[in-house]
């Protein structure tokens, strides 16, 4: 790999200081990295899409009506979080979730954060995700939300911020379980000399924390993993952590309630489930509750969950953290519930709800990112200075007609890392998804899914709108400087033990 | 186990096996016609064994050697076409991943991606013997894998129910349409035509080396016996549905030997016993026909049977809630 061309330019990159020479932590691996041919690489390459396609690892794009599955583009360079780095931003989300369920929870209770004026009400409950269903509701030990995918960049200034908490059905830990399965198959002598943190254990973490929250009493809970089905966009990943959990998948028409207990029907008859991990949104969970045009959900299941017979994760109601608007103000639910200042601040948001804001935002449209609150997957986002003039103009008006739905951010230049681009090694944007269980304790899973722009200056990294993944590797400890250069690359025994 | 992921797997196995059946068809046919250079007519008998021929006479009209293979292999409206089989095995699997083995997942995930492969490329077979024998070989990969990957529990019985069930159904239709059109051909009974004919029946359900070791002779009767009722040729009518029977045994928890209790056991227990009893000349002064005419009713009627015990979806009645099954032991 040679990056004696490569150009860092005027961004952050992962693994180059703005020299060109690699940073100081991640200098083992990096030139570890560049010891291999770019041959080697290429071929490596499509060993790795070519497992990919055999293991199936695909998702569905609905634009697709064959339901076609396509596979998530896959980089073979990674991108390495240095330990330091990670220590930091491991307290930071822990400190994010804790409070974001202390928010949750007293949304849907007492409401002291609206009442001592710290959020205004209207912006709660004006949000699509706050639902009046979930009001007194008591989730199993207190806990809402179990299962967090927070996304998280990092700006030129070599700062992480927080650009999204995703609180309903984070998805993509599957490809980080994935690609690190994939990469210690095409660098397995990198992983032998691994001062890489694994990453592996997370079903068994999910399965714990999932079973935590079983109703009092049953000693050897039934889990379960309830998929919209085989057409979802992440159905790969819903059978395979219920593979990797050893737990069942099923659907809404699988289960059944009957006197508030939730059933399933198995060719035996019918067996008890007390813990649904749900990977089916609050709308479409239970017709008689949310959505009455509901095939996805379960009839009745809302009521097996008041009476507590039944544990949901996430619980029911935590879409409300999601809405870009109420983010905004997060770092005050931070200071408020804690008495601590954010660890991990957010990205300077402007509300289009507000009415300084919303002047500030139509005048400045071109120099800023415009995200409808509501929307996720890069739908419903206008990148200012990547948009045209008529792009601006129009965008405004749908601000104008709906300032509650609109939320602007300044453009983030986001930091890069090195990426196989055909021939040649490129700089392309990324961002971070760290996973975060909250069960018992708090547990990050160290890394996440590292999200690239595959397109050329382009700074959407969704699946839907041509992202790809990297493997992110967070180092054990970081390089003492007189480690730099160690035993460079050898070539694995073989490219067919791949997967 | 779900009763959903239970259909699947019958699904999926089935699906594989019908494949995999079409595959044979066609490939003897294809023989057939090098060794009897006849007419067109050798092909319309092959869209009636899978039993699709108004949708191909709605699509093609008359049949020709070229219309039906393309009906038979590659075609997406045709439900029984090879491409049509592996694309709903391979979606039945997708919704099975976690019971079912990773290597099965792949295995048949590469086989499907082959034929979809082959099917969009214009022109699309040079080859064709080469390539129905992969969709054999495929079919076989994915028995052994699921046998010596997958414990041989209910999801395995499942599936190998399906299996046992399709290739019974198959084997008799081949029979039954063969044998119909050989008849009918009275002048050429007993001729070196006739063999061949005979000959290519047996090779469509890789019966001729086995049927040879056994019985020696081309005989009408003696291919009657060997397909319908023997006991250890493994595509044979009776071999199939004994296998079924021990899958759906099992499934209930049937003690080996004992006389099943439910509706699709004791279905399927007189089926088997039937076979056992009956003689070559007693289906042949029946009629050959009504007897597998009957048979295929017995299919449908225990296919409906299983479809009714465990994959119905009912529901659970409140006021009978204490006594559902807590918890199966058997999970």
């Amino acid at each position: 790999m040679n990056l004696s061309e490569y150009e860092v330019g005027d961004f952050y990159d992962e693994m180059l200081e703005s020299n060109g020479m690699p940073r100081r932590a991640t200098s083992h691996l990096a030139l570890n990295l560049q010891s291999l041919s770019h041959a080697e690489l290429a071929t490596r390459q499509t060993a790795a899409d070519l497992a990919l396609v055999r293991s199936g690892i695909t998702f569905n794009v609905y634009s697709d009506n064959r339901g076609v599955e396509k596979t998530l583009p896959f980089d073979l360079i990674p991108r390495i979080v240095p330990a330091e780095e990670w220590q930091h931003l491991e307290a930071g989300l822990k400190q994010r979730i804790t409070a974001l369920n202390l928010f949750i929870d007293d949304l849907y209770h007492e409401q002291h954060i609206l009442k001592d004026g710290v959020v205004p009400s209207e912006v709660i409950l004006s949000s699509k995700g706050f639902h009046r269903q979930c009001i007194g509701l008591n989730p199993p030990r207190g806990i809402w939300c179990h299962i967090t995918g927070t996304d998280l960049v990092r700006n030129r200034d070599g700062k992480f911020y927080v650009l999204e908490d995703n609180m309903r059905c984070p998805s993509g830990v599957s490809y980080v379980l994935e690609n690190r399965r994939l990469m210690m198959s095409l660098f397995p002598e990198v992983f032998n000399a691994s001062r890489i943190r694994p990453v592996a254990n997370y079903p068994h973490r999910l399965r714990d924390m999932l079973e935590y929250l079983a109703p009092e009493g049953i000693s050897n809970p039934r889990v379960v993993v309830l998929t919209p089905g085989m057409y979802n966009s992440a159905y790969f990943e819903h059978s395979f952590l219920a593979r990797q959990m050893g737990v069942e998948l099923v659907e809404g028409s699988d289960l059944v309630v009957a006197d508030d207990y939730v059933w399933m029907r198995t060719t035996g008859g019918f067996e008890r489930v007390d813990v649904i991990y749900r990977r089916i949104d609050d709308d479409f969970l239970d017709p008689e509750a949310f959505r009455k045009d509901s095939m996805l959900g379960v009839p009745g299941l809302m009521r097996a969950y008041r009476a507590g017979n039944v544990a949901l994760a996430n619980a029911p109601g935590t879409g409300v953290a999601d809405d870009k608007a109420v983010y905004a103000y997060v770092p005050d639910a931070i200071k408020y519930y804690l008495k601590q200042d954010p660890i991990i601040p957010n990205v300077p948001t402007y509300l289009c709800s507000r009415q300084s804001d919303l002047q500030y935002v139509l005048e400045n449209i071109a120099q800023l990112v415009v995200k409808a609150a509501n929307e996720s997957g890069g739908y419903g986002m206008l990148i200012g200075p990547k948009a045209t003039k008529k792009e601006h103009a129009e965008f405004a008006e749908r601000i104008k007609a709906n300032p509650r739905n609109y939320i602007a951010q300044p453009t983030l230049s986001l930091s890069r890392v090195p990426t196989v681009c055909g021939e040649n090694i490129e700089g392309r944007h990324v961002d971070l998804r760290p996973y975060i269980l909250y069960g018992k304790e708090i547990f990050v899973q160290p890394g996440g899914l590292t999200r690239v722009a595959l397109r050329k200056g382009s700074l959407v990294v969704n699946s839907s709108q041509g992202g790809g993944t990297k493997d992110t590797w967070v180092l054990d400890h970081d390089a003492p400087p007189n480690e730099t250069n160690s035993a460079a690359l050898t070539p694995p025994p073989s490219l067919a033990a791949v997967c | 186990m779900l009763s959903r992921v239970a259909e699947s797997l019958f699904w999926m196995s089935r699906y594989v096996e019908r494949a995999e059946n079409v595959a044979r068809f066609v490939d003897v046919n294809l023989n057939l016609m090098l060794e009897v250079p006849s007419s067109e007519q050798q092909w319309l008998p092959l869209v009636a064994t899978t039993g699709d021929h108004e949708l191909f006479e709605k699509k093609y009209g008359a049949p020709t050697q070229e219309s039906v293979i393309r009906f038979l292999t590659f075609d997406e409206e045709n439900p029984n076409s090879i491409l049509s089989c592996l694309r709903a095995a391979r979606e039945n699997a997708r919704s099975t991943r976690e019971i079912t083995s990773s290597e099965m997942w792949e295995q048949l995930n590469t086989f499907y991606l082959f034929v979809a492969e082959t099917a969009a490329r214009a022109d699309s077979i040079a080859d064709l013997h080469s390539f129905f024998a992969r969709i054999k070989d495929g079919s076989h990969t994915f028995c052994g894998i699921t046998d010596a990957t997958m414990t041989h529990g209910q999801a395995w019985h499942f599936m190998r129910m399906g299996r046992m069930i399709e290739r019974a159904d198959k084997t008799s239709r081949i029979l039954d349409v063969k044998y119909f059109i050989l008849l009918r051909s009275a002048q050429e009974v007993g001729s070196p035509i006739d063999e061949i004919q005979w000959a290519a029946v047996l090779r469509s359900a890789s019966a001729f080396e086995m049927y040879r070791k056994r019985h020696g002779r081309i005989e009408p009767k003696n291919i009657i016996q060997f397909l319908m009722l023997d006991n250890e040729f493994p595509r044979a009518f009776r071999f199939c549905l004994n296998r079924a029977r021990n899958s759906l045994h099992a499934i209930f928890g049937t003690p080996l030997g004992e006389r099943g209790r439910s509706e699709p056991e004791r279905l399927l227990d007189d089926l088997c016993a039937n076979l056992a009893a009956i003689g070559v000349e007693q289906i042949i002064a029946g009629g050959i026909h009504e007897f597998i005419d009957n048979l295929q009713a017995n299919l449908n009627e225990l296919g409906a049977g299983i479809y009714e015990t465990f994959l119905a979806r009912r529901t659970p009645n409140p006021a009978v809630a204490d006594r559902l099954p807590v918890r199966d032991a058997a999970q």
